[in-house]
């Protein structure tokens, strides 16, 4: 085959994979920012903390990274609705969501990110499963495992999200209480507790993206910097509140971002997401799928 | 200005601007003094440490504090600043005077232009383009040889600046004018129309709009204003320390302390971010010599989630009836 065609069919390929991930990491801020409208800039050093837990405890029991992932995210859901119940109190009731709620997510994120520091330190940190090293070969597209293993793990648990906030009760109230609480408050369900209930679920996504991280590389608490602009840009390209969309825009920027990186060079990869981010706002700020609203 | 729609000022304009401008040259000066007269060169260090953040709360606090527009990129804006000063000296050998100048241009044109894309929208998406231009801004600058990349660029100071008893005395007292200068251009814009403005879309943009506020044009002039002056707080420091590499230029310390600084002191007002700023570059000038300066940001990061969870209007708003 031709050399070049080779290197674009595996751009693409390994794209899609990482657009895995990517997915992961969109589609909780998807939950938060595009269905409750909140926020949460924390959410990329939630995940970074997350990575970091699945390092530690994985290391020390010896266990696969994006099982201790899935069980570690109860926790994850817990500490997000302690964190709701804060922003609440302080910030969303007293209408106070824009300068100070803001500053206060800011201000988390930088809690999280030295945290991480003063406990572990500065250097990278990993854990590689034993399938990190192997590679399916189809033809002449490579298929690494560390890549495909994550990506599967993602999007099966949102997935798993999609059928919950389509099929249950309280999923359907997630959908409502974004357009209108008044009305949910009428038909005897408290919004806050829908939208704690929500935010806890997006954090514990952060979770399952956080042990995919691990997996697809080595990651250090300054990780999650690069994280803001790509699931910012995804999340908003996919029309915010939609996690079908949410997948496609992660597929799309992870295909993008590749073939960059594979033709220009990798430093050129948070230049994409930022260039992304920056044309999505000015030409579509309503996403690519979505309709003006 | 009329202002006569509005309750009546306790003094003419004019005569309250030149009551600042007389009083702040006067302590600048009362400053510089007692500082010759320690005569310890650590005294100048620490001072300009101190005055570089009252520049960046001042300058964040035109555009977050007013217009309620919150920037996270002012780690970016600075080392706009500071990169155009290594540029303009290694390019031409000019000094840290036509840095700062040249460090006003860009940074302000970058915060025009940033502005100009993400503005229209809702101010989120203004906050998140900033919380990543630094990220960008830090890759581009590594990756460019011209200011030494990833290793930094090495500037050699003058040795004696005439009418100055040491370089270091010199940059500091730069700073101090700087400081000055910013807190009154705060200071006019507050008591402005422009000021007014703002304030109007910090409180309700759609009414503000409604009322015939040119609200996109007035949060340009902010956002320029507002990132220019950053730009001119980052000049100084290649040649403060004498060396310059993107982790020190692009240091978080810069994001999270032009935020928390406006923020305790009390955002809104010109007066808050010079008490934040005094405030919280002591501690941590204390601090950093005691204990280590990860600790130290790690406070400076729980005092901003604490005052803007239980003290939204900072320090000020204690003494001022709401």
């Amino acid at each position: 085959m031709d050399p070049t065609l080779s290197l674009l069919l595996n751009g693409i390929v390994s794209g899609l994979l990482l657009g895995g991930l990517y997915a992961a990491a969109a589609s909780g801020l998807a939950v938060s920012f595009g269905m409750l409208d909140i926020v949460n800039i924390a959410h990329p050093a939630l995940m970074v903390a997350a990575g970091m837990a699945v390092v530690l405890v994985g290391t020390a029991l010896g266990l696969d990274p994006l099982l201790v992932a899935v069980l570690q995210a109860p926790l994850f859901y817990l500490l997000g609705t302690l964190l709701y119940r804060a922003y609440h109190h302080f910030f969303e009731r007293r209408g106070d969501e824009a300068l100070q709620g803001l500053a206060f997510f800011f201000g988390v994120m930088f809690i999280v990110e030295v945290g991480l520091v003063l406990l572990l330190g500065p250097e990278q940190r990993f854990l590689d499963p034993d399938y990190a090293f192997v590679t399916w070969r189809l033809g002449e597209i490579d298929v690494p495992l560390r890549m495909l293993a994550p990506a599967l793990l993602a999007l099966a648990a949102i997935a798993a999200l999609w059928v919950f906030l389509r099929r249950s009760f309280t999923g359907l109230a997630v959908a409502a209480v974004a357009q209108d609480p008044e009305a949910l408050r009428l038909m005897a369900v408290d919004p806050v507790r829908i939208k704690r209930i929500a935010f806890g679920l997006s954090i514990a996504l952060a979770s399952i993206a956080g042990g995919a991280l691990v997996v697809v590389q080595p990651i250090e608490p300054g990780s999650h910097q690069v994280f803001i602009g790509r699931v910012f840009a995804i999340c908003i390209m996919g029309g915010m509140a939609s996690l079908p969309g949410c997948v496609l825009a992660a597929f799309l920027f992870g295909v993008v971002e590749n073939l960059t990186a594979s033709f220009y060079g990798p430093s050129w990869s948070p230049a994409v997401a930022f260039g992304w981010l920056l044309l999505v706002l000015a030409f579509r700020p309503q996403g690519l799928f979505g309709r003006l609203a | 200005m009329s202002a006569t729609a509005l309750p009546a000022p306790a003094a003419p304009p004019a005569r309250r601007h030149l009551s600042y401008w007389l009083g702040a040259t006067l302590l600048a000066l009362a400053l510089l003094v007692l500082l010759r007269l320690i005569g310890n060169e650590y005294g100048w260090y620490a001072g300009y440490f101190v005055l570089q953040y009252v520049v960046l709360a001042a300058a964040w606090n035109i555009l977050g504090g007013y217009a309620g527009y919150v920037n996270f990129g002012a780690a970016g804006f600075m080392a706009t600043g500071t990169y155009t000063a290594v540029v303009l000296y290694e390019a031409l050998g000019l000094g840290v005077l036509p840095g700062i100048l040249g460090a006003a241009v860009v940074a302000g044109l970058l915060g025009l232009g940033t502005g100009y894309l993400t503005l229209r929208l809702r101010g989120v998406y203004f906050s998140i383009a900033t919380l990543c231009l630094a990220v960008v801004l830090q890759t581009l600058v590594v990756n460019w040889d011209y200011v030494g990349g990833s290793r930094g660029a090495y500037v050699i100071r003058p040795m004696t600046v005439p009418g100055f008893v040491s370089y270091g005395e010199y940059i500091f007292a730069v700073m101090l004018a700087l400081a000055v200068l910013a807190t009154g251009i705060g200071r006019t814009v507050e008591l402005s129309r422009l000021g007014r403005g703002l304030q109007a879309i910090r409180d309700n943009e759609r009414a503000a709009e409604a009322v015939g506020v040119p609200t996109l044009r007035l949060k340009l002039i902010a956002t320029t204003l507002s990132g220019a002056l950053m730009g001119v707080a980052g000049a100084p420091l290649p040649f403060y320390a004498g060396y310059v590499n993107p982790d020190g230029a692009f240091n978080l310390a810069y994001a999270v302390n032009t935020i928390a600084m406006p923020l305790i002191g009390g955002a809104g007002t010109w007066l808050g971010p010079v008490i934040g700023a005094v405030l919280l570059a002591t501690l941590q000038q204390a601090a950093t010599v005691t204990i280590s300066s990860a600790l130290n940001l790690w406070i400076t990061g729980w005092m901003l989630v604490l005052f803007v969870a239980l003290a939204p209007r900072g320090i000020l708003g204690w003494f001022r009836k709401r």
